[in-house]
């Protein structure tokens, strides 16, 4: 009961000064996450720089709950390249490599062919009806590294909805009843 | 201040931070190692040739590739994804690759192979220009950390000609 009964007596002696600082001290953890993420957006020139893998279509290379690090820069996109696309009509991006490349000799446009390395076929059974080739415009980006099940942790916060508020209440109970 | 929250606070943060540090440091360690990759093609037979209902035309063809490709792996390395792609240029298309062949080598013990296969993937140009065609095979490698950067490289070999007739 000890440390339930001191949290308890701390809320009851909050002062109007200590709620204002904890306000801001949770204003600037909230606000500077918000920039780093802005900042990796445009240092990547990707709307979204950190993608969590969610298939084992690319299995064993990429498993689910893996993190990638996307960059989209102007360089044309070659064979073997892994990229994260979007498809119309789906509303989750698929990451996988790229097998064919046609560039176009005087626009210098792109039709890509991908494929998952785990899956049997190419992925024009996943791209829209009668979809033969993706463009540029499809392509978010291509991964350039990689990082080994941190993203397990937004797969549970967004399967189990509940566990993400019990966090977000331990957090903001820890922020408020902290004293330095 | 020396309560439990503070010091599980405080353990986590370290905890975290050596494990990012030692991931960035594996990653880093990868640029020390200097591969020599090698790699060989030979086009054994063109299986068959023909033009498709759509006008566009396709080819089988049976090749042997031997390659050492044991340099790539350091202790960072999880796995390597190599793929054989035909590369060549038409009037319409500035590049066109087409992946014929992939693999992926588990370990350093599987790295050095030779495999004796027809196209893995349909061998299709987008309108019909191979007749007689000179082409590029190359050899693409990527090498997939265990964390951190992924690195590609790749061994082009010149000089394949597709066959002048269809057969």
């Amino acid at each position: 009961m000890g440390w339930i009964g001191e949290t308890i007596d701390s809320i009851k002696s909050l002062q109007i000064r200590q709620v204002l600082t904890q306000a801001v001290s949770l204003g600037m953890i909230v606000t500077s996450a918000l920039i780093i993420w802005k900042a990796l957006m445009c240092i990547t020139g990707s709307e979204s720089p950190v993608v969590v893998v969610l298939s084992g279509s690319m299995e064993p290379g990429f498993k689910r709950g893996d993190i990638l690090f996307l960059h989209m820069s102007k360089d044309p996109i070659r064979a073997g390249e892994i990229v994260v696309f979007n498809v119309d009509g789906r509303e989750i991006p698929i990451v996988h490599r790229v097998i064919k490349v046609h560039e176009r000799q005087d626009t210098g446009e792109v039709d890509v062919l991908t494929k998952g390395d785990n899956n049997y076929g190419d992925d024009r059974l996943l791209y829209a009806h009668g979809q033969l080739w993706l463009q540029r415009h499809h392509i978010m980006g291509r991964a350039v590294g990689f990082l080994p099940y941190v993203g397990w942790v937004t797969i549970i916060m967004t399967e189990k909805p509940i566990i993400k508020y019990i966090l977000i209440g331990a957090l903001g109970l820890l922020v408020i009843t902290s004293k330095d | 201040m020396h309560s439990l929250g503070f010091r599980v606070n405080a353990l986590l943060t370290l905890g975290v931070t050596v494990l990012a540090l030692m991931c960035v440091m594996a990653s880093l360690s990868d640029n020390l190692s200097v591969p020599s990759p090698s790699a060989n093609v030979q086009v054994l037979n063109f299986n068959w040739f023909q033009k498709q209902s759509e006008g566009n035309e396709e080819v089988s063809l049976t090749f042997k590739i031997s390659a050492d490709l044991q340099s790539m792996f350091t202790w960072n390395t999880k796995q390597v994804f190599v793929f054989l792609a035909a590369e060549y240029e038409t009037p319409k298309n500035s590049l066109n690759q087409v992946s014929l062949w992939d693999g992926i080598i588990p370990s350093k013990e599987h790295a050095k192979f030779s495999i004796h296969t027809t196209n893995k993937y349909r061998f299709v140009d987008q309108g019909s220009n191979l007749r007689g065609k000179e082409f590029n095979l190359t050899m693409h490698w990527h090498v997939m950390p265990k964390t951190g950067k992924m690195f590609a490289d790749k061994i082009v070999m010149t000089g394949y000609r597709m066959p002048k007739e269809y057969r």
